[in-house]
C-alpha cells in the first residue's frame, strides 16, 4: 500500500511538471512586465483587449522599469515577456543588453505622460513654490548661501528659512522610497530643475557631471524628507491626518482624491490635466512600452493589442486612459507613434554617450 | 529557641500575604496581556469588516437600452467576433440621454455617461452574445453604477464640500435623486465579487481568480511538502542513526525555517524558471517554491509529534514480533498523526499568507482569467489585497478590506479543520 501511494505521489508530480513544460512550449497568452506606474493604464487596456477581442487577457506584471528591462531583455522566446512598460525611456546600456541578448529588433512606443504632484490637505493653506526653492528644501546638499560656489549641507528647516514668502512652518514632505520610480522622476524633473537655476551649478553639469548629479539628485537624509512607501494612497491618507505636511505622488491619485488633498502650484502653475499636456507643469514624466518585434508573429494577439492601445478610444483626448489619470500625448504625435506601430518600426539604436 | 520559633512564624505570617498579593498581581498582568491582545485583535477585525462590508453590495441602475444596429455598428447577420466588438457603451449613452434629454453639454453628457460603470458594456456584450436575436430590441437591465456613484452613495464622498473639491458633482447628485425617485437605483448583494477575476473597475473587480490561485498552489505545496516532509521525518526519528551527519542535518533544517521567505522565491527563479523553464506566474512554480518553504516547518512539528508518542507502544509492538516499519506504519504514524496534521496545516496557513517568494516567480500581476489549472497565470489573495490596496480609485479601499475579509475566512477554516483533525484522532495514554 505504502508502494503504491509512493507511486501515485511520483506520477503527480510528473504529471504537474509535464503539464507545465507543455503549457510553456506554446503560450497563447501575451505577458506583459515592468513599471508600476503604467501598470493601471495597461491593465485597462489588457482587460478591455481581453473583453472586445477573442484574445486572452494579457498578463501584466508590476516588476518596476528597470526589474522589466532587465527580464524583457534577456533572450526571446516564449519563456521571456514580449513587452515591458517604463516610465522612463530605456537607456543605452539596457539597449546594449537587449541586442547582446538577441532582442535586436524594439519598437519603442510613447503613450502619454504622468504628472508627479506636490500637494497637502485641502484644509491646509494652498502652498506655492518655485523648483529652486524645492530643491533647497529637499536637497541633501545646498549651494552656500554665502556665495562662494561650494556646496553645504542643507542647514533650513522651516520653509520660511529658504524663501521668507513661504510660510514659517517646519518642512515636512512625505515621499517615495529610492527605489520607487516615482522618485527617481521627481529627482530628475524637479530637483534637477531647481538646481539648474543656479548658473554655477548648471555649468557643473558639463565639467563635473558625477558631482553635478550628486549634488543635483540626493534628497535629505535627515528626516525632513520622509520616505512614506511606495504605495501613494497612503501618503494620502497621512497627508489628511497630518494638515503640515506636503506630499509627492503621481497625478491619478491627485485625481481620485481631489476631495482630500489639493496641489500645490509649483513655478506659479497647477498640475491640471490641460497644463501637464502642454508641458508648462514642469515635473512630468513620459510613458512608454517597448514591444519585441520577433514575438508579434508568434504570440498571438501582440498586433491587435498595439492597435487597441493605439487607438483614439484608449490613448485619445477622450479615450479612456485619460478618464484613469494619464495624460494624452498631442493629437500630431498620436497620429504619427500609431502609424509607425501599425507598420512594426524598429526604435532608433541608443548609444551609450 | 521559644523565641526563634516565633519569628519563624512571624517571618512566615508576614509573607504570606505578601506572597498572595505577588500571585494576585501575576494573575492580573495575564489578564492584562490577554484582554490587550483581544482589543488589538478585535480593533483591527472590526475596522477592517467596518471598511469591508460595504464591498459586498453593490448599487445598480435600471435601464432601458435599445439594441439599434446602427449603434451597435453590426451588420444583420452579426458573427460573434462582431458582437463582441460592437459598441456597446454607444447604446448605455443614448439610453441615459432619453431618460435626461436636457443634457446637451460635451462635459455634462461626459458627467452622465460616468453614472454606469465602464463595466456595463460588458454586461450588454454578455447578454447579447448569449443571445444574438437581442439586437434590434430593446432591453430593460440592471446595470453596476460607476466607481463615484458607489462611493458617494456608501457616503465616502462628502457632499457638504464645496463641488469644486468633490468627485462627484451637483448634477450627478441631482439625476441620482431623480433616478432614485424613480426607483431605478437598488442595491444588492455583490454576486460579482465572488464570480469573476481582477479588473481595473472596482465595480467588477471580483476576488474568485485570487482565490482559485490560492487553493491551486496550495494543493501544489500540499501535494509536494506533505509525503516529503512526513517522509524525512520519519526516517530521521525513527531510522537514521545518530551520527555527526544526521546533526549537521538537523541543524541545517532548524536553519531552513528561519530563512526569509524571499530567497526561496529568488531559489524558485533561478531552478524552476531559467533551469527548467517552468512557466512564470503559474501555481505550480508557486507550490513548488512554497512547498520548499514550508518543508522544514512540517518535518520539525512531524518529528515533535513521532517523538511524543510513547516507547512503550514501540517496545510492546517490537515485543509481539512486528518488524520495524510495521511498527512505525500501524502503530507510531497513526498515533502521531494529529500533531504532524496540525503542522501541516499551521505550514500551509503561513504558505497561503506569503507575497514575497511569489515576486519574483511573476504571481505579483494583473491576471483577469480566472485560472482553472496549475500552468494557468494566477495570482493569490494576499498579492489581491497588495495589487488593490496600491491602486487609485476609491472603490477599491473596500475591496482591499472585503479581500482581506475572505483570506481571513480561509484561515480560519483552515485552522478549525486543524482542531477538528486533532481532536478527532487525538489518543491519550
Amino acid at each position: 500500500m505504502l508502494n503504491m501511494r509512493i507511486s501515485v505521489y511520483a506520477a503527480l508530480a510528473g504529471i504537474v511538471f509535464t503539464a507545465a513544460a507543455n503549457a510553456q512550449s506554446a503560450r497563447d497568452q501575451i505577458s506583459i512586465v515592468g513599471s508600476s506606474t503604467v501598470y493601471p493604464f495597461a491593465t485597462v487596456v489588457a482587460e478591455r483587449f481581453g473583453q472586445v477581442t477573442g484574445f486572452k487577457t494579457p498578463k501584466i506584471e508590476s516588476t518596476g522599469s528597470g526589474g522589466g528591462m532587465k527580464l524583457f531583455c534577456n533572450g526571446l522566446g516564449v519563456s521571456h515577456p514580449d513587452i515591458t512598460n517604463s516610465s522612463r525611456r530605456m537607456k543605452a546600456s539596457e539597449y546594449e543588453n537587449c541586442q547582446n541578448n538577441g532582442v535586436t529588433e524594439i519598437i519603442e512606443v510613447l503613450i502619454g505622460y504622468d504628472g508627479i504632484a506636490l500637494a497637502n490637505a485641502v484644509d491646509a493653506d494652498l502652498f506655492e513654490i518655485s523648483l529652486k526653492d524645492l530643491y533647497l528644501a529637499l536637497a541633501k546638499d545646498v549651494p552656500n548661501p554665502d556665495g562662494s560656489e561650494t556646496f553645504i549641507e542643507n542647514p533650513y528647516t522651516t520653509w520660511a528659512q529658504v524663501n521668507a514668502d513661504l510660510p514659517d512652518a517646519k518642512i515636512e514632505v512625505l515621499g517615495p522610497p529610492p527605489t520607487s520610480g516615482t522618485r527617481d522622476a521627481f529627482a530628475e524633473l524637479a530637483m534637477e530643475g531647481g538646481c539648474n537655476s543656479f548658473d554655477w551649478v548648471k555649468a557643473l553639469g558639463k565639467s563635473d557631471k558625477s558631482l553635478h548629479k550628486a549634488s543635483c539628485h540626493t534628497i535629505r537624509e535627515d528626516g525632513l524628507y520622509v520616505e512614506a512607501g511606495e504605495n501613494d494612497n497612503l501618503i494620502v491618507q497621512k497627508l489628511e491626518a497630518n494638515p503640515n505636511a506636503l506630499g509627492i505622488f503621481g497625478f491619478s491619485f491627485l485625481d481620485q482624491n481631489s476631495d482630500i488633498v489639493q496641489a500645490s502650484y509649483i513655478n506659479d502653475v497647477e498640475p491640471t490635466f490641460e497644463s501637464i499636456a502642454d508641458g508648462s507643469y514642469p515635473v512630468s514624466r513620459p510613458l512608454y512600452f517597448y514591444v519585441k518585434k520577433a514575438h508579434v508573429e508568434v504570440i498571438p494577439g501582440i498586433a491587435e493589442y498595439l492597435e487597441e492601445f493605439t487607438s483614439e478610444g484608449a490613448w485619445g483626448d477622450e479615450g479612456y486612459l485619460a478618464d484613469k489619470g494619464m495624460i494624452p500625448l498631442n493629437e500630431d504625435i498620436r497620429q504619427q507613434t500609431a502609424a509607425d506601430v501599425a507598420a512594426l518600426k524598429n526604435m532608433d539604436a541608443l548609444k551609450s554617450e | 529557641m521559644s523565641t526563634e520559633e516565633r519569628t519563624i512564624t512571624q517571618v512566615v505570617e508576614a509573607s504570606i500575604k505578601r506572597r498572595y498579593a505577588r500571585e494576585k498581581r501575576f494573575r492580573l498582568y495575564g489578564l492584562i496581556a490577554i484582554l490587550a491582545s483581544l482589543s488589538f485583535l478585535a480593533m483591527l477585525i472590526t475596522t477592517i469588516t467596518y471598511r469591508g462590508l460595504p464591498a459586498f453590495t453593490q448599487t445598480f441602475i435600471k435601464l432601458d437600452v435599445t439594441l439599434d444596429q446602427q449603434t451597435l455598428g453590426v451588420n444583420d447577420q452579426p458573427d460573434i467576433a462582431e458582437l463582441r466588438k460592437a459598441n456597446y457603451s454607444g447604446t448605455i449613452k443614448n439610453s441615459l440621454l432619453t431618460l435626461f434629454p436636457d443634457v446637451k453639454k460635451r462635459n455634462d453628457k461626459k458627467a452622465l455617461y460616468k453614472l454606469v460603470s465602464k463595466g456595463g458594456q460588458y454586461e450588454l456584450q454578455r447578454l447579447v452574445i448569449e443571445d444574438p436575436e437581442l439586437v434590434g430590441d430593446t432591453i430593460s437591465v440592471w446595470l453596476p453604477v460607476g466607481d463615484d456613484v458607489n462611493s458617494y452613495l456608501k457616503g465616502s464622498i462628502d457632499a457638504s464640500l464645496p463641488e469644486k473639491k468633490r468627485r462627484f458633482k451637483d448634477n450627478q447628485i441631482e439625476w441620482l435623486k431623480t433616478l432614485e425617485s424613480n426607483d431605478q437605483i437598488a442595491q444588492r448583494f455583490n454576486k460579482t465579487f465572488f464570480e469573476r477575476g481582477d479588473s481595473r473597475e472596482p465595480e467588477m473587480a471580483g476576488i474568485k481568480g485570487a482565490l482559485f490561485g490560492s487553493v491551486l498552489t496550495l494543493m501544489v505545496t500540499l501535494i509536494l511538502s506533505f509525503p516529503i516532509a512526513v517522509a524525512a521525518a520519519v526516517y530521521l526519528e525513527e531510522f537514521a542513526p545518530k551520527n555527526r551527519w544526521t546533526d549537521l542535518i538537523e541543524v541545517n533544517i532548524n536553519n531552513l525555517a528561519a530563512v526569509p521567505s524571499i530567497v526561496f522565491g529568488l531559489l524558485g527563479l533561478a531552478v524552476f524558471i531559467n533551469f527548467f523553464h517552468l512557466p512564470r506566474s503559474a501555481p505550480v512554480v508557486g507550490g513548488l517554491v512554497l512547498s520548499l518553504m514550508t518543508l522544514p516547518t512540517i518535518i520539525i512539528s512531524s518529528r515533535a509529534a513521532l517523538k511524543s508518542v510513547p516507547p512503550s507502544i514501540r517496545d510492546a509492538a517490537l515485543g509481539l514480533g512486528a518488524s520495524r516499519l510495521q511498527v512505525v506504519f500501524h502503530h507510531v504514524l497513526p498515533l502521531a498523526m494529529p500533531g504532524i496534521l496540525t503542522g501541516t496545516i499551521i505550514g500551509m496557513a503561513q504558505a497561503l499568507g506569503e507575497t514575497a517568494p511569489l515576486l519574483m516567480i511573476g504571481m505579483v500581476a494583473f491576471i483577469v482569467d480566472v485560472p482553472t489549472a496549475v500552468t494557468d497565470p494566477a495570482t493569490v489573495l494576499p498579492v489581491q489585497i497588495f495589487q488593490w490596496a496600491d491602486l487609485p480609485e476609491k472603490g477599491f479601499v473596500e475591496k482591499t478590506s472585503a479581500a482581506i475579509m475572505v483570506l481571513l475566512g480561509f484561515l480560519v477554516m483552515m485552522n478549525a479543520l486543524a482542531v477538528y483533525l486533532r481532536k478527532k484522532f487525538e489518543r491519550k495514554w
